[in-house]
């Protein structure tokens, strides 16, 4: 937790480059471009900042740009924010994701409930506050961003999208507010325990993780932020609002939904639960791996029987999830630096997954898989596309997201064979959902409906060009992102004081 | 500096080029595709002459680190030993082959230019997995062949078959690498490395139980690539691709990665006298099996499919038996690569003349119109049959006689399938290019152009000179540094009395085709009055009939009522809860019937309760 | 002086409200019912008043009687409105605010 306060306040500076950009959007006239093109503008501006913070950015040097002000004494809440290698690489997620959804989005907007200028103010906005979430180092402030960011995506859901929009974005919004209220009282709670210090109560994640929290006490409190951010991931078996929200809203708003919403939970897992609560979090994991896996192998099953594509690629995120969750809790530097990669290249993966299916829906109008057939012939572009980002998918060796798999995999084989072989027959699974899908819709012959099908527009191939591109780089050469999570983890594994087990045979070699 | 980075990096590049400039590279594709495999043939030459020339056991290069996160360290690099030189030289020099031949074949084809993309993808992820130093690394380019083969297999994609074999072919080899990424798994959580070195190092230290796992493991891996039992089912499908793809992928190389998976992995097999077996039995299997499916189909490339699988049994059942049979697994391979790859080419030959008609009923005396097809099948057929001097008899033989000095029963086998082998080859042979015609009306069989027949030219004469790498035991000595060797095996009977036993059965074999094809007149279609043997071989054995009784149905049923699950229970109950809160709410609400007077009443029945509650409180 | 009588008188008026103000459905004498309650609860203040000996008791009598007669202008309004567009003076007739 050792860091050096910054004179310039990045952090704060990009997290209100969005803001600004959402209330310049709201006051540019409807009805034109324009709107758009100040949205897209100002997420450019926010990524170059972010790249250029993700230059600086020193991996071994612990929270870095870090500000910090009292807000509210009397609670002992803060403003304080800072990065370290698993916010930066979330925060550079968002950054990326948002300008390609805007892109994306151009037209998804235009028959909405309000008008465009709404949707991209709102993406706007929700950029701001995931980079709020991300970067916050106070669990109050935490708090009150991860709820707030529940504000833009009920509007988006609800706003823009397909006929059962209003029911998904209550379904959404009711299942977040119960994980968020169990996540409140255990930051009451934190509250009462933390009181006990000299200095008086404080909410900082670093005050915090040198409070002792009795067993019993962290083992409740660990329960409330466990299943918020559960619900948030989300698991098995509180998962159903996902199909919902992310087969009614557009595919951008999917986009943030899945590709960044969610890795909150995942990443709060990380960042709170294991940092404030070790005692409980070992205590949890045998279950928590049992959730994983079962969320693993539940999620896959259900994905191939969908018949709505979006639903089914809710359906891999359910499963993909579940390896992340079981990388985080197998408390092995490869199981937890695996899930922290796998949080960014999921989220790569599967925007690109949900953009394609979104160009495709929009062409023709339906969701539904049986809808199509011989794509491949009429619009080879999108095909292929849609083809690498189902591949990256399913974690095809030289795409990034089996980097991330494998050391998931690798990292829970050392501490559980049978977890680990279970989540490994998941790996099959995905293999038939994406290409019993990519068959369907995709190959076969031309039908009626699909044979003036246009090809992917320039802007469409810009917007996805950049994921694709990540996606084969970081399969090839993870090595910078890994870089930049090695020594997070091993602040963190030692925080949660567990070692990696060492080889039970030493190699001549050496581990090297 | 070791320029072997280029034989890979060749390929690779040009696929790149090919399939993302679009039609910019419609015009010169399909040339740029052909070169490339040619130029990566050079530079494996060059480096071939420099470990043949050199005192190095092996040529190796560091590109760059690929995974580091504590202990778990995989590097990218390239090993170009003796094992690595024979696959780099037959992938990329029977590839070019049929890349040339490709030209010819894909003609009329309107995406050309992708096929040879795809091809160049298949060469490149190939090369990756032989010249990888590294489990992980190889199990990259293991992928990497196993989605070249997905979308060539899937190249006429709008036909539905091809798409469901593309798919099947993808998911069956997914499986098969399960057994792959759980034995890097185990290798890693056992010696903390997955490199060739590392384990190999660690594996004299390593328990029985551990060495039997990851033999077995790898042996899933290999079943799933090769084609083996019970992970064969979809070769036979996969013969929806382009026949130059089948010639490549499904039997010259891709298919043969499983036997170099077992050789390469010779360090852990050698502890493991159960995995060993498990391989032999695999390959026994296989090779009968294979072998039976041959003879009933009347799909030229089917037949020729079920041929791969028997052959690339013999392969897995000489891996199986350890040094004694490393060297001669290889050897079969390379020979194997050779003829079939022949075969396969004039089976394409044979289509495109006869407007792609794939029945061998429909075939017939087809010698005089494709005099060049003609010749360069049947070198390749006499070589897969074991005609005394060519390439298949060799090798064969090799096998054949370890077989026999593992286990007689084994051997016994092995000599069966040379028996039917040659039936199901003159069989395919007196079909196609002799007995009577039986073309169909439209069907005006000519030669194919220079540009097939060169190809075949070359392959024919590799198939009829391949023997010539067992000259002074060569390719027993080039290996020996990977494989070891194992001078002397205990023969239960004299090596010549099997080589005139295996050339008897063989003639048999032959002799029975003849009297059943040779001189009555074949039927256009096939009879559906046989005995139940043949109607089995024509279904594959039931191998479909297996997997979808026991596996596809169930699964289908699975998630069928995961989904009504999700939908009803977890969904259901959560709905359910907002439905009993909202019904609750529906009933409370009527309380508030609008009547003042029962308002009053509730107030002042309320205001009673409460002056009892205080007064209760002031008495207690 | 005992207090009980007025007491128990104030104790009378207020049940004779109460019961008047449950019972009877015409709104104009509903109306006089709860006058009735409110002047009970006058009597018993005043009478408190005068026991206590200070004026704490009628100065809340007073307030009451303000807001009684702020409620008589307010209420017989409504019921007049109600009357003439509904030729109807029942309370339970104007029961349309509900569920």
């Amino acid at each position: 937790m050792t860091g050096s306060e910054t004179a310039v306040p990045w952090l704060t500076i990009l997290a209100l480059l969005p803001v600004v950009g959402a209330v310049v959007v709201l006051l540019v006239p409807k009805g034109s471009a324009l709107p758009k093109l100040v949205a897209l503008g100002f997420s450019v501006v926010a990524l170059v900042v972010t790249v250029a913070m993700a230059v600086q950015f020193d991996a071994d040097g612990g929270f870095q740009f870090v500000e910090q002000y009292n807000w509210i004494e009397s609670f002992g809440a803060h403003y304080a924010v800072g990065l370290d290698g698993l916010g930066l690489v979330l925060v550079l997620l968002t950054a990326i994701l948002t300008p390609v959804v805007i892109l994306a989005s151009w037209h998804d907007a235009d028959g909405g409930r309000w008008s465009a200028n709404s949707f991209f103010g709102w993406i706007l906005a929700l950029e701001a506050l995931s980079i709020g979430v991300f970067a916050a180092t106070d669990v109050f402030l935490f708090y009150v961003l991860f709820e707030a960011t529940l504000i833009p995506i009920y509007f988006l859901i609800g706003g823009f999208g397909g006929p059962q929009r209003s029911y998904a974005a209550v379904k959404f919004l009711l299942y977040s507010l119960f994980g968020g209220l169990l996540m409140l009282a255990s930051v009451v709670g934190l509250y009462v325990v933390s009181a006990g210090n000299e200095g008086g109560s404080s909410y900082l994640l670093e005050d915090l993780m040198a409070t002792d929290i009795g067993t019993s006490t962290g083992r409740w409190l660990f329960l409330g932020f466990f299943i918020a951010f559960a619900v948030k991931a989300p698991m098995w078996p509180v998962h159903t609002w996902l199909p919902d929200a992310a087969s009614e809203a557009t595919s951008g708003t999917s986009v943030l939904l899945v590709s960044v919403l969610d890795k909150i939970g995942t990443f709060g897992m990380m960042r709170f639960c294991l940092n404030i609560f070790p005692e409980a979090s070992r205590w949890a994991t045998p279950v928590v791996i049992t959730l994983a896996v079962i969320s693993v192998i539940y999620g896959a099953l259900l994905a191939i029987g969908q018949q709505d594509m979006r639903r089914l690629i809710a359906y891999t995120s359910v499963s993909h999830f579940g390896f992340i969750v079981l990388g985080i809790f197998a408390m092995t530097s490869q199981g937890q630096s695996g899930a922290a990669l796998y949080m960014f290249n999921h989220g790569l993966s599967t925007a690109a997954l949900f953009l394609v299916t979104g160009f495709l829906i929009s062409r023709r109008g339906s969701k539904m898989i049986d809808d199509y057939g011989g794509v491949e012939k009429v619009a080879p572009v999108l095909a292929g596309t849609f083809l690498l980002a189902g591949l990256s998918s399913l974690s095809l060796p030289g795409l990034s997201p089996f980097v991330s798999e494998f050391l998931v995999l690798a990292g829970t084989f050392t501490v559980s064979i049978p977890a680990a072989v279970i989540a490994t027959l998941g790996t099959v699974l995905a293999a038939l959902y994406i290409l019993y899908m990519y068959q369907r819709t995709m190959t076969g012959p031309v039908r009626p409906s699909t044979a003036k099908l246009p090809d992917l527009r320039a802007r469409e191939v810009v917007a996805l060009a950049p994921l694709l591109l990540l996606i084969v780089v970081l399969g090839f050469f993870p090595k910078p992102a890994l870089d930049a999570l090695n020594p997070t983890v091993d602040r963190l594994l030692q925080q949660v004081g567990m070692e990696d087990p060492q080889p039970t045979v030493a190699s001549e070699e050496g581990g090297s | 500096m070791s320029l072997l980075y280029l034989i890979v990096g060749i390929p690779a590049i040009s696929a790149a080029v090919l399939l993302l400039g679009g039609r910019l590279t419609d015009r010169w594709g399909h040339l740029l595709g052909a070169l490339a495999p040619l130029a990566s043939f050079v530079a494996g030459l060059v480096a071939f002459a420099q470990l043949a020339g050199g005192d190095d056991e092996a040529l190796t290069q560091r590109l760059f680190t690929w995974i580091d996160v504590a202990g778990f360290h995989v590097d990218i690099g390239l090993l170009f030993d003796p094992l690595s030189a024979v696959f780099v030289l037959l992938i990329t020099g029977v590839g070019s082959l049929i890349h040339i031949y490709s030209i010819g074949y894909m003609e009329h084809d309107e995406r050309r230019r992708r096929f040879f993309g795809y091809l160049n993808l298949f060469v490149a992820a190939m090369l990756t997995l032989v010249l990888a130093d590294d489990y992980l690394a190889l199990f990259l380019g293991w992928e990497g062949v196993g989605l070249a083969s997905y979308l060539l297999i899937g190249f006429w994609q709008y036909k539905v078959s091809a798409a469901v074999a593309a798919k099947k072919a993808f998911v069956v080899n997914r499986v098969g690498d399960l057994g792959m990424a759980l034995a890097i798994m185990l290798m890693f959580a056992t010696f903390g490395s997955t490199s060739f070195e590392g384990v190999a190092g660690g594996m004299g230290q390593a328990s029985a139980a551990t060495a039997t796992a990851l033999g077995l493991l790898l042996l899933l891996a290999a079943c799933g690539k090769s084609a083996q039992v019970p992970l064969q089912s979809w070769l036979l499908d996969a013969m929806e691709g382009p026949t130059p793809v089948s010639a490549l992928i499904h039997a010259a190389t891709m298919v043969t990665a499983g036997v170099y998976l077992v050789t390469r992995s010779n360090f852990i097999y050698d502890q493991t006298e159960t995995a060993q077996t498990a391989v032999v039995v695999v390959g026994l299997v296989t090779l009968l099996w294979g072998a039976v499916i041959g003879c009933a189909k009347d799909d030229i490339k089917k037949v020729l499919a079920g041929s791969t699988m028997s052959q690339i049994g013999y392969m897995m059942l000489a891996a199986g038996i350890g040094p004694a049979g490393y060297a001669f697994a290889i050897f079969h391979l390379l020979t194997h690569g050779f003829f079939k790859a022949n075969l396969f080419l004039g089976a394409g030959s044979v289509m495109h003349g006869m407007n792609d008609e794939v029945d061998m009923r429909r075939y017939g005396a087809l010698r005089s119109v494709m005099p060049v097809t003609f010749v360069t099948f049947a070198l390749g057929y006499l070589a897969i049959i074991g005609f005394p001097g060519l390439a298949g008899f060799w090798s064969k033989d090799k096998i054949i006689e370890a077989a026999f000095g593992e286990n007689v029963l084994i051997g016994v086998g092995a000599v069966a399938g040379a028996g039917i082998t040659a039936f199901y080859m003159t069989r395919l042979m007196l079909m196609t290019f002799i007995s009577q015609r039986r073309w169909a009306k439209e069907a005006h069989p000519h030669e194919s152009p220079l540009v097939m027949t060169v190809p075949l030219i070359v392959l024919g004469a590799l198939s009829v000179v391949g023997g010539a790498l067992l000259l002074n035991g060569w390719i027993v000595d080039w290996l020996e540094p990977v494989v070891g060797r194992e001078e002397h095996q205990d023969l239960p009977i004299s090596a010549t009395l099997i080589t005139v036993s295996v050339l008897v059965v063989v003639l048999a074999g032959v002799a029975a085709a003849v009297v059943m094809y040779g001189r009555d007149k074949v039927a256009t279609r096939a009879p559906s009055r046989v005995s139940p043997f043949t109607k089995a071989a024509r279904a594959d054995l039931y191998g479909d009939a297996f997997n979808e009784a026991a596996l596809m149905r169930p699964g289908q049923y699975l998630t069928r009522s995961l989904v009504y699950a999700d939908n009803r229970g977890v969904d259901g109950a959560v709905n359910g809860l907002a439905a009993v809160v909202g019904g609750t709410s529906g009933r409370v609400r009527r309380w508030q019937s609008g009547f003042v007077r029962s308002y009053a009443l509730s107030m002042l029945g309320g205001s009673a309760l409460l002056l009892l509650a205080v007064v209760a409180v002031k008495l207690a | 002086m005992s207090a009980t009588p007025f007491l128990i008188l104030s104790a009378l008026l207020f049940g004779v409200g109460a019961v008047g103000v449950l019972v009877r459905r015409n709104a104009i004498v509903v109306f006089m019912c709860v006058e009735l309650m409110l002047n009970a609860a006058n009597l018993a203040f005043v009478t408190f008043s005068r026991q206590h000996g200070n004026f704490d008791g009628q100065i809340a009598a007073f307030f009451v009687m303000v807001v009684a007669a702020a409620e008589v202008v307010v209420g017989l309004a409504i019921i007049m409105t109600i009357f003439r567009t509904r030729r109807s003076a029942s309370v339970d007739d104007a029961s349309l605010l509900k569920y």
